[in-house]
C-alpha cells in the first residue's frame, strides 16, 4: 500500500507546550486509521496537521509525496475532506447548504454548481444516510441527523483522503455504528481515512490500525488487538482490562 | 439568481423611499408643469443628489453590517465594531478642527476617507496575522475607542463653543445641504467597497462551520480579513465621510433581512446594501418630516431613536437563540 502522508520529525506546538512529536509517521490510503487517547493527548493536533490547519514549528508532512505547505488551499481543499470535532453552525441554515459547502473548493468564480457537483451531493448525501434530512432546518435536527449531514458535507468533496475530529461524539449507539460503517465503506474505496474518537469497542471492531497517543507522543501504532494491549490500556487509559479490548458484535436492528 | 423577487421588491421599496424623499415636505409639481427653473433647481440640485446620497450611504452601511455580521458571525457587528466609523469620524473632526474645511468642501470628506483607511490598516496591523474573529473584533474595539477618545480631545480643545457645536452637529450626521460633489465624491468609492465586499460571499458561507472548517475549504482567512476591512473601510469611510456617523443601520438592517434568505450570510449580502438604502432614504425624509424651521433634527439620532428598541429586542432574542 502506498503512503498517502509522510510525516518526518514533526513537532507541533502552542506556545511553549508540545502538542504533537513523532520522528516518522506514515499514513497509508484505503486503510481506516483511528487515533485513540486520553483527553489533551493530541489527538486533534494530529488531525489538524494532517489536515493543514496547524503548521508544525519543525518537520515536514508530505501529502503524496509533496509537502503539504505548498498546495495552494484550494488544492489542498480539493485533495482533504476535514471535518471538525464542533458540529455547530453560525446560522440555522437549510441542511442541504451545509453539504453544498463539500463542493466549495471545486466552485469557479461567479459560477454555479455543475452537474458533477449535483451527481458527487446526491451521492455524498445516499452514502451518509442523510437522504430525507436535506429539506430541513440544520438546527432542528437531532444530534445524530446533523451528524449525517456534517459527515455528507465532508463525503461531497469526494476527496482521497478524509480526516474526522471525532465523528462519533454525542452520538447514540446506534448513530455510531453507522458513521463507523461508512468511514469502513470509504476507507475500503481506497479513501484514506482517519478518525479521532474515544470508544475503544468501535475502533477496535472496525479500524484497520490504531495509532494510542498520551501527551503528544504515539506510543502505539499498529492492528486494534495489538496498540490497545492490556500493559497499553493500564498505561495511558488508566483501564484494568486483562483481555484486551472485546470488539462488540451488535449490529444495527 | 436566487433571491430575484426579494431583489425586485426591496428595489420596489427604495423606489417608494425615493418618491417619499422627494414630495415629503411639499414639492411643486404644478410649478415644474409650468417650466419654472426654480421649482427645476429643487429637483435637479437639492432633491435629487439627496435621495441619491441617502441611497449610497444606507446601502453602504446595509452591505457592511451584512459582510462583517456573516464574517463575525454575529448578528450584534455592525461598521462600528470594527472602529471605521469612529477613524473616519476622527478624520473629519480633525479637518473641523484645525479649520481646514475652510481650503475647500474636498478636505472633509479626503480626510474622513483618509481617517478610515488609517483606521483599518492599524486594525489589520494590530491584529496581526493568524487573527481570529474574537482578536480582529477586540483590535477593532481598540482602534475604535482611541478614535473616539481623539474626537472627544478635539471637542475638549475647541477654540470657543462655535466650532465645538460643528464638530458635535457633524457627528450627528445629515444629509442636509447635499449637492451632487458628495454624490460623486461616495459613489466610486462605495461602489468600490460594495464590489470588494461582495467577492467575500462564497468565504463567509463557508464561515458558517467555523474558522478552522472553513480554512478546510480553501478560505485564506487573512485574504478575506483584508478583503473585508478594505472593503468596510472604502464603503463607510466614503458614508461617513459625506454623511457623518450614522449608527443602526448597519446592524438592524442585516438582521431584518436574514430570515428572507434563510440565514444564508451570501444571500444577505446584496439585498441588505438595497434594505440598507431604503432605510437610510426613509429615516431622512422622517428627519424632514419632524424638522421644524431652524430646528433640523440629524439623521444620525433619527436612525438611533429608530434603532436602539431593536436593539434592546435583538440582545433579547439572541440570548435566548444564542448556540
Amino acid at each position: 500500500m502506498t503512503a498517502r502522508f509522510e510525516l518526518d520529525q514533526i513537532d507541533c506546538r502552542y506556545g511553549e507546550r508540545t502538542a504533537f512529536q513523532t520522528r516518522h509517521l506514515a499514513i497509508a490510503s484505503g486503510e481506516l486509521t483511528a487515533i485513540v487517547g486520553p483527553n489533551g493527548a493530541g489527538k486533534s493536533t494530529l488531525v489538524k496537521t494532517l489536515a493543514g490547519l496547524i503548521t508544525p514549528v519543525q518537520g515536514e508532512v508530505r501529502l503524496d509525496g509533496v509537502a503539504l505547505h505548498r498546495f495552494a488551499d484550494r488544492e489542498r481543499a480539493r485533495r482533504i475532506a476535514y471535518l471538525p470535532a464542533d458540529s455547530r453552525l453560525a446560522w440555522p441554515l437549510i441542511a442541504v447548504r451545509v453539504v453544498e459547502l463539500g463542493r466549495y473548493p471545486f466552485l469557479k468564480p461567479l459560477h454555479g454548481f455543475t452537474d458533477e457537483d449535483g451527481e458527487y451531493l446526491d451521492d455524498a448525501i445516499q452514502r451518509a444516510g442523510a437522504t430525507g434530512l436535506t429539506a430541513r432546518r440544520f438546527d432542528e435536527l437531532s444530534s445524530g441527523e446533523k451528524a449525517r449531514i456534517l459527515l455528507a458535507r465532508a463525503l461531497a468533496t469526494n476527496a482521497g483522503t478524509l480526516l474526522l475530529d471525532e465523528p462519533g461524539a454525542a452520538l447514540d449507539p446506534r448513530h455510531q455504528l453507522a458513521v463507523m460503517k461508512v468511514l469502513q465503506a470509504e476507507a475500503r474505496r481506497g479513501v484514506c481515512t482517519v478518525f479521532a474518537g474515544h470508544s475503544l469497542e468501535l475502533v477496535s471492531r472496525f479500524a484497520d490500525r490504531v495509532l494510542v497517543m498520551d501527551q503528544g507522543r504515539i506510543v502505539a501504532d499498529g492492528p486494534p488487538r495489538e496498540a490497545l494491549s492490556p500493559p497499553i490500556l493500564s498505561d495511558v487509559f488508566g483501564l484494568d482490562a486483562p483481555k484486551g479490548i472485546t470488539p462488540p458484535d451488535w449490529a444495527m436492528g | 439568481m436566487k433571491d430575484i423577487r426579494l431583489i425586485l421588491i426591496l428595489s420596489g421599496i427604495c423606489g417608494l423611499s425615493g418618491l417619499a424623499g422627494l414630495f415629503v415636505d411639499g414639492f411643486p409639481v404644478a410649478a415644474l408643469r409650468a417650466g419654472d427653473e426654480t421649482a427645476w433647481l429643487l429637483l435637479t440640485e437639492l432633491r435629487l443628489p439627496r435621495i441619491a446620497l441617502g441611497f449610497l450611504v444606507g446601502a453602504a452601511l446595509g452591505l457592511s453590517g451584512a459582510a462583517l455580521q456573516g464574517y463575525f458571525r454575529n448578528p450584534l457587528a455592525d461598521p462600528g465594531v470594527v472602529g471605521v466609523s469612529a477613524s473616519a469620524g476622527l478624520g473629519a473632526v480633525a479637518a473641523l478642527y484645525f479649520g481646514l474645511v475652510s481650503l475647500s468642501a474636498l478636505v472633509l470628506p479626503v480626510m474622513a476617507i483618509a481617517g478610515a483607511a488609517l483606521g483599518g490598516t492599524a486594525l489589520l496591523l494590530i491584529a496581526g496575522r493568524g487573527a481570529t474573529a474574537t482578536s480582529l473584533i477586540l483590535s477593532g474595539v481598540a482602534v475604535g475607542a482611541l478614535a473616539n477618545a481623539l474626537v472627544a480631545l478635539a471637542m475638549n480643545f475647541s477654540p470657543n463653543p462655535w466650532a465645538l457645536s460643528e464638530i458635535a452637529y457633524w457627528l450627528m450626521g445629515s444629509l442636509r445641504n447635499t449637492s451632487w460633489t458628495e454624490v460623486r465624491i461616495a459613489l466610486p468609492l462605495i461602489a468600490a467597497g460594495a464590489a470588494i465586499l461582495l467577492t467575500t460571499a462564497r468565504d463567509l458561507h463557508s464561515l458558517t462551520i467555523g474558522e478552522d472548517g472553513a480554512r478546510a475549504l480553501g478560505v485564506n482567512l487573512r485574504g478575506l480579513q483584508i478583503r473585508l476591512i478594505a472593503g468596510t473601510a472604502l464603503a463607510v469611510g466614503a458614508a461617513v465621510a459625506v454623511a457623518g456617523a450614522i449608527g443602526f443601520v448597519g446592524l438592524v438592517v442585516p438582521h431584518l433581512i436574514r430570515p428572507l434568505v434563510h440565514h444564508e450570510p451570501a444571500r444577505l449580502l446584496l439585498p441588505s446594501a438595497l434594505g440598507g438604502g431604503a432605510l437610510l432614504m426613509t429615516a431622512d425624509a422622517a428627519t424632514r418630516l419632524v424638522s421644524g424651521d431652524g430646528v433640523p433634527l440629524y439623521l444620525g439620532v433619527m436612525t438611533a431613536i429608530l434603532g436602539v428598541p431593536f436593539f434592546f429586542h435583538l440582545i433579547r432574542q439572541t440570548g435566548r437563540l444564542a448556540p
